[in-house]
């Protein structure tokens, strides 16, 4: 390639990345806004007034709080589930495990509303009233594709002739999996359960129609949009990317180690 | 192996089975989500009249969003894979760390950015141009929030990772070998990204079109953020229909026709190529 298509792919490549980063920087910068009125949306100042109080919104911060247990519960419990069935999946071929990998794929293939609408008369229907377990419920279902999924993968990578090795050296199946697959399996576990972390933690449209009279971050963020953007908003949002940069940073491949 | 199977049928199966019974029956009364079997197929034919429109709109925005992603996510992905040399972990971690900010967080900065005392705007007004993209339809009386280009802005940010990973990841799978082969068989540059690049970076774009598509076209808050009353899309309609107006069946019925279009959609991409196409961590 030519010296200028190089420089036109590195402008159009900045450009992209313009545009991903652009709301980004302005949730960082109005962290700082000393916004006059209710809605902290027009810059007006520059103050630490915010980031001294991070905790002063006690609603957000119980929200967030919720959302954090939420997303944990069914991260924990979508990677269970999903281990299990990529386990079985991936070592055991049997009648039916065609159309269960189907049945697993297909609510990728979904827009969100349609499993809410569907989970919504579903529990309307059997009288379950919503709130946390229902938000659990939902939540965990719609992570397990993606945790299963992601651990199948990973498991179809790694060579079975390990297991048996470990077996013809004396382990008992059990201590094999213990102490050959299992920690094998620890990273696609941890990005399996960071991805339905990260779903589960983000989730409105589900949520929405799950909550009751529980109010997770996103279901909180919704409703501020209407009454008032408190700048601590900005703060929590900026804190919870940096943790974020902090894990992906910790999360990625060192030099010369190969990608996941 | 079996209580992720119960998960699966209970949750899931079931109750998307269910919807096609509620779809045909009528609400019991206008105050509550009780509902009674008729076989009322004309349950469809009213939800495609009265909401045709939005249907068609909510594709169309999705479509513009998606074919807009592309235009940048394509080149961006071939710069990360060809040209990002030992960068590319952190080029593609830095596609990533955006999402991990909430969307909602995301939109509320978008009002900012496109609100009429925002820097957008005031672009747009030192450039003079906010009479000529209010003529093409892009403004809206020379504002930007609550039109369907706010919307669809909105959208593009947020599918744009979806693009360019698996695109990434396709492109990862060419050999570097045959574009040096290319180019020794005098192959133009343009020749050899339309005779080896592109054909082999299609899955990727089959995939990526795909993890746009849909979230896109189901969307519920960039047209409640970032749009007017008239740029509302498909998922609002269900919702409204669900949770405000209590017309349980209408839903469930319009529920089906968005998923059959979106399995259509599918299938179409797809074509017997199977799910292993979805690029996965």
């Amino acid at each position: 390639m030519n010296r200028i298509g190089a420089w036109l792919l590195g402008l159009w490549s900045a450009l992209a990345y313009g545009l991903l980063y652009a709301p980004v920087v302005v949730t960082v910068l109005f962290s700082f806004n000393a916004p006059r009125g209710r809605f902290n949306l027009v810059w007006q100042g520059f103050t630490l007034a915010n980031w001294r109080q991070p905790l002063r919104d006690a609603a957000l911060t119980q929200a967030f709080l919720t959302s954090l247990g939420l997303a944990l519960a069914a991260a924990l419990l979508a990677v269970l589930l999903g281990g299990l069935m990529a386990l079985a999946l991936e070592r055991a071929r049997f009648r039916g495990s065609r159309s269960i990998e189907l049945l697993l794929a297909l609510p990728l293939t979904n827009p969100e509303i349609v499993l809410a609408a569907a989970l919504l008369n579903l529990f309307v229907g059997i009288d379950l009233p919503r709130g946390p377990l229902t938000l659990l419920l939902s939540h965990s279902l719609f992570c397990l594709s993606y945790a299963a999924l992601t651990l199948k993968a990973r498991l179809a990578g790694f060579d079975p002739t390990l297991e048996l090795a470990a077996q013809d050296l004396g382990a008992p199946p059990l201590q094999a999996f213990r102490r050959v697959t299992l920690p094998l399996l620890v990273p696609g576990l941890l990005a399996a359960g960071l991805l339905s972390f990260s779903l589960s933690f983000d989730d409105y449209v589900v949520s929405s129609f799950m909550a009751g009279e529980t109010v997770t971050l996103p279901l909180y963020l919704a409703g501020a949009f209407q009454r008032e953007i408190s700048p601590q908003i900005q703060v929590l949002s900026s804190l919870v990317l940096l943790v974020s940069a902090a894990l992906l940073v910790l999360a990625s491949p060192r030099q010369g180690q190969g990608r996941p | 192996m079996s209580p992720g199977l119960l998960w699966l049928l209970g949750l899931y199966a079931l109750p998307l089975l269910a919807l096609v019974p509620l779809s045909l029956s009528e609400p019991l009364s206008r105050f509550g989500l009780e509902t009674v079997f008729r076989g009322r197929v004309a349950n469809y034919l009213e939800v495609l009249q009265a909401h045709g429109p939005i249907l068609v709109r909510s594709f169309g925005y999705a479509g513009l969003a998606t074919a807009l992603g592309l235009v940048l996510a394509y080149p961006l992905a071939y710069a990360i894979r060809f040209r990002g040399g030992r960068w590319q972990p952190l080029l593609i971690g830095l596609v990533v760390l955006p999402s991990l900010s909430s969307y909602l967080v995301r939109a509320i900065a978008w009002t900012s950015l496109l609100g009429d005392q925002g820097p957008v705007l005031a672009l747009v007004a030192a450039l003079g141009l906010t009479g000529p993209l209010d003529a093409v339809g892009l403004l809206r009386d020379g504002r930007l929030l609550n039109t369907a280009t706010a919307v669809i802005l909105g959208l593009t940010t947020n599918l744009l990772p979806f693009l360019v990973l698996p695109l990434v990841v396709a492109m990862e799978r060419i050999d570097p070998r045959l574009l040096e082969a290319a180019a020794d068989l005098h192959a133009s540059p343009w020749r050899c990204f339309v005779q080896v690049v592109w054909p082999l970076s299609r899955p990727g774009l089959s995939a990526g079109i795909l993890l746009s598509l849909i979230p896109a076209a189901g969307d519920v808050v960039n047209p409640l953020f970032l749009g007017g009353p008239n740029d509302r899309m498909i998922a609002n309609t269900i919702e409204n229909l669900l949770l405000v107006q209590l017309q349980a069946p209408r839903a469930a019925a319009l529920t089906l026709v968005l998923m059959a279009l979106i399995t259509l959609a599918v299938l179409l991409q797809l074509r017997g190529r199977g799910a292993q196409e979805l690029p996965l961590p």
